[in-house]
């Protein structure tokens, strides 16, 4: 039995000791070499052969991704490590290193109770960092800290070993301020990383070592040793002295929490269910025998077995065979396969049970995000906080028509396996609109489209996604009236507070007020919304609010739905441009109707309400919002002033300037729109020198002077009349 | 200036027209149809044009509402605008007429035979006795009034009669029938639990009002629901109090038996 044979018997074992099994992530900021620590942790447990890690990057099985350099996907694998006499299973959930990709890190970082934050020991701590470190916190996922490229300083750069420790000192109080900054209340002082307790760990992921307190002491070497090899150019024999998996997986076991630890104060955070509930008693004592709760982080298309599901069991048991539910849809689904995860392999077993990384075939009305359970009703786990929302579109089309129905379907296998891409279909033209976070994600996906799904396709010169808002109050109540002119609607619509719109954002409120009527009205009155205001929410749109703050008018209540209808396809297609509206509170404040029903219907009001609130907004200043991206940029000091310039082009703010060295790390805002083809033109302004990346930050106002232009632009593109109509449109 | 005149075709065929409206018809220059708020169902378009001897322009709910092309054409000649029924009842044409005048044109309607009278000359109820009318529309998912319910309820409370009209879908030609109606006043009570509907609650139901052979019947909700009526179009009547004399005409037009003693 090979070893890796021997190691698989093993995890099969293991997986039922609930306390011996650690889930972990890594992230780090790009290029700070995440994916050689992952590849060279497999390998140092048997996963992979020695030789090939480092340079066969496991974890990026998508060829596209190698070829790249950066993580696009999220793949699982699992590892046997040995710590204090006792063996333990180590699941790692690989997370892509690209902002581009924010939805992916998100959903593997609440599938993991650990993470390891990766620093280059050269660059520092880097913005990235800050988010990774943050989307960790945020789902109560604790961090140890790998200070990585340690060989670089002592090598490349030459440092002294004192200023090796300043570099060291400095980069592990940094981390600490903002772990401290960022953690859960109950950890604030109790997660901060310590080199003395073996919290943080030096090394080199490309040369295979690593160190650490507790691993010195055990072993007698000392910085000092460490640094001399280094300076002899022998990383061979410090790799077989202090082998990276050792050290790194000792942290592991000894600073993260089992499954059986984290689920306690997890469970409560990261899902909105009766915690005194059997399913929610099993999640928080993470039970095998208790009802099934899975949720899926991932679905991979493999082009044998189809979709498979890859995600955490939260509690019980996932089996072949079994019937389970997902959450919200109607169906049963039977599990076909169960395995555990090793790099690109699947290795199928029985079952897999609570605390444990799964991967599944069968469950076809899953997506990544999607609760299994087998439970009736259960609560799913609340909509994962997102990052990124979509903000490039492309237009895609088969290049041969009789390809058609094949694109069809491969649009709908992409959009399940990543839902931070959105496909919609264009009524008036019929073609297939592709949404993503930005010009690389949609280059990655269009990739993906053409070689690996095998299907040929052109596609448009990406657009970019816009919002439409308002900038003020409707002076007065804008009438809209039903086309039978029997029935009347009054609204007023005004801006929503920053505040409310962020919450709506990062999902701390939630959208269903049929549901959640008092929640919503507490929650809003928090933040500040009038208390009436806050009562009468009856429908939220994206990050819009419907209000009904009208009193005692009779039939009303039946022509709800009818009027949240009406605000609804108004919120997907503003009046300005036909783009989805952004933080507009939207107040019905009168209605006057007909003694009928049958002159009150759908044909009736929904017309009526539209013109109200299209009205309404063009009559209260209707501005324009562009996506806007922060863009991270390292490069030597000489290229400065051809990277300023090519910043200046687009419209760009620099917003902080950082030097070290001879590099400076330059941090501005630039509009998407600004954005498309900076790939090459940083490129071609550094001469290659130069590490960037991007980071989606949400919409802000279009500039007024640039206004009038793109929404022509819009307008025309979507064959529209060039101009808005002007509220008197809306008045008959 | 020119004329709009709104001329009532009454209940079921092309002869219910008045002998004025006819008349008149005859003399305008364009005439103008809709047939979305009620229908002849005893006849058709082509019969109704030779008995005018005119080319009619049947006009779509939209067409109507938005009066552009009525009011143009008005502005400039006779102008005949049909509806089944009476042109004001159970429509909102009035706000037809409200433009027209506003625009300077002179407006004038020729009454027809209506669901309003002809229901309780049929059954022999008196017209004095009913509350307030009310309609039930075909449910959809977002729209389900449960006004009605309350229509009726009030009405019961004084003793009054209810007359509920059933929804018509010009564009997927459906016409609710007495059943159909039954069945959504039944799922009201189940949702709101009022007591408003009972088992023995007497309703009524008349099929084709206007044409030779109405069908009448009154009786329970359940034997009316039973009940096969045929063709539509069709009509509900919940019944209040009844005086003698209504309770005889029940009796001998519409098959109500002396069990029959809940109202």
């Amino acid at each position: 039995m090979g070893r890796k044979e021997e190691n698989i018997a093993k995890a099969k074992k293991l997986m039922f000791k609930i306390d011996n099994i650690r889930n972990i992530g890594i992230a780090a900021h790009i290029d700070h070499g995440k994916t050689t620590l992952s590849d060279n942790l497999l390998a140092g447990c048997g996963m992979m052969s020695e030789e090939l890690a480092g340079k066969q990057l496991v974890l990026d099985y998508d060829e596209q991704e190698q070829a790249r350099g950066i993580t696009i996907q999220t793949a699982a694998a699992s590892m046997v490590h040995t710590f204090e006499g006792e063996e333990y299973l180590i699941n790692l959930l690989d997370t892509p290193g690209h902002v581009d990709f924010g939805g992916d890190v998100t959903r593997a970082m609440r599938a993991v109770d650990g993470c390891i934050i990766v620093v280059c020991a050269v660059e520092g701590v880097m913005p990235q960092t800050e988010t990774v470190i943050r989307q960790a916190l945020r789902e109560k996922v604790k961090p140890v800290l790998f200070i990585n490229k340690v060989d670089r300083l002592i090598n490349e750069l030459k440092v002294t070993p004192e200023e090796m420790q300043q570099r060291f000192i400095k980069i592990i109080t940094e981390v600490n301020r903002l772990i401290n900054k960022m953690a859960p209340e109950e950890f604030k002082g109790k997660w901060t990383v310590k080199v003395e307790d073996g919290s943080v760990a030096f090394g080199s992921a490309y040369y295979n070592w690593a160190i650490s307190v507790p691993y010195m002491k055990k072993t007698g070497i000392t910085f000092k040793d460490i640094y001399e090899y280094c300076n002899k150019g022998d990383q061979k024999t410090l790799a077989k002295k202090a082998p990276i998996h050792e050290i790194i997986l000792d942290m592991v076991v000894d600073h993260l929490p089992s499954p059986k630890e984290a689920q306690k104060y997890r469970i409560p955070h990261i899902w909105r269910g009766d915690l005194e509930s059997s399913i929610g008693k099993g999640m928080i004592n993470c039970d095998p025998d208790a009802p099934l709760s899975f949720m899926v982080t991932k679905i991979i298309i493999d082009p044998h077995a189809g979709e498979v599901a890859v995600g955490r069991v939260f509690s019980g048991k996932i089996e072949k065979g079994q019937e389970v539910t997902v959450v919200g849809m109607p169906k049963k689904n039977r599990v076909q396969q169960v395995s555990l995860m090793v790099g690109a392999d699947r290795i199928p077993v029985d079952f897999v049970t609570a605390g444990n990384v799964a991967a599944v075939i069968g469950i076809r009305d899953a997506i990544a995000g999607s609760t299994v359970t087998t439970v009736e009703g259960m609560e799913p786990f609340e909509r994962m906080v997102h990052v990124s929302e979509p903000v490039v579109t492309v237009a895609v089309e088969a290049k041969h028509p009789r390809d058609l129905p094949k694109l069809v379907e491969v649009l709908r296998n992409i959009s399940k396996a990543d839902p931070s891409i959105e496909v919609t279909i264009n009524q008036e033209t019929g073609e297939h609109l592709m949404s993503g976070m930005g010009e690389l994600h949609l280059e990655v996906t269009e990739y993906k489209i053409k070689n690996e799904y095998g299907v040929d396709i052109v596609t448009s010169e990406p657009i970019v996604v816009y919002r439409e808002s308002v900038a003020k109050k409707t002076p007065r109540p804008f009438e809209g009236k039903s086309p039978n002119r029997h029935n009347r609607f009054y609204f007023v619509v005004e801006p929503l507070p920053d505040s409310i719109v962020k919450a709506l954002y990062n999902n701390e409120i939630p959208t269903d007020p049929k549901k959640h009527r008092k929640e919503i009205a507490s929650k809003l009155q928090q933040l500040g919304m009038d208390k009436e205001e806050a009562k009468g929410v009856f429908k939220i749109t994206g990050l819009n609010i419907l209000t009904d703050v009208t009193k005692g008018i009779q039939h009303l209540f039946e022509t709800r739905e009818l009027i949240a209808e009406g605000f609804d396809e108004v919120m997907k297609k503003g009046p300005i441009a036909n783009e989805p509206c952004q933080g507009v509170l939207v107040k019905l404040v009168d209605a006057k109707l007909h003694e009928d029903a049958i002159h009150r219907g759908p044909a009736q009001v929904i017309p009526a309400v539209k013109k109200a609130i299209n009205g309404a907004m063009m009559s209260s200043d209707p501005i324009l919002l562009e996506p806007m991206q922060k863009v991270f940029i390292s490069i030597p000091q000489d290229v400065l002033g051809n990277v300023s310039r090519e910043l200046n082009q687009r419209r760009a703010v620099i917003l902080d300037m950082k030097t070290e060295g001879d590099m400076v790390t330059v941090e501005a805002k630039a509009p998407v729109a600004e954005m498309f083809g900076f790939a090459s033109a940083i490129r071609s302004a550094t001469g290659g020198r130069v590490l960037w990346s991007t980071e989606n930050t949400g919409f802000e106002p279009l500039p007024r002077e640039l206004q009038r232009e793109v929404i022509k632009r819009i307008r025309e593109r979507k064959g529209l009349s060039p101009e808005p109509y002007p509220p008197e449109y809306y008045m008959d | 200036m020119g004329e709009l005149i709104f001329i009532g075709l009454g209940l079921y065929d092309e002869k219910d027209i008045s002998l004025k409206g006819l008349e008149d018809a005859r003399r305008c220059d364009y005439l103008f149809a809709e047939f979305y708020t009620s229908k002849l169902t005893g006849t058709d378009i082509s019969k109704v044009e030779k008995i005018l001897g005119k080319k009619i322009k049947v006009l779509e709910r939209k067409e109507v509402e938005d009066g552009e092309q009525i009011l143009k054409e008005a502005e400039r000649g006779r102008v005949g605008f049909l509806t089944a029924g009476d042109p004001m009842a159970a429509t909102t044409h009035v706000e037809l007429r409200i433009r027209a005048e506003e625009r300077g044109i002179a407006t004038r309607i020729i009454h027809g035979s209506s669901v309003f009278t002809a229901i309780p000359a049929l059954l022999g109820l008196q017209h004095y006795k009913f509350g307030r009318t009310t309609s039930l529309v075909y449910p959809e998912d977002k729209f389900f009034p449960t006004s009605p319910y309350y229509v009726i309820k009030e009405n019961k409370e004084r003793g009054l009669h209810t007359l509920v009209l059933l929804d018509i879908d010009a564009e997927k030609e459906r016409f609710m029938t007495i059943r159909e109606g039954i069945d959504i006043l039944l799922e009201m009570e189940n949702m709101l639990k009022e007591g408003v509907i009972g088992d023995d609650t007497i309703v009524c139901g008349v099929a084709r009002a206007g044409s030779k052979k109405p069908t009448v019947k009154a009786g329970s909700i359940l034997e009316v629901r039973e009940f096969d009526f045929g063709p539509p179009l069709h009509t509900l009547v919940i019944v209040g109090k009844l005086h003698f004399m209504e309770r005889k005409a029940l009796e001998t037009f519409a098959g109500l038996t002396r069990e029959n003693r809940s109202a």
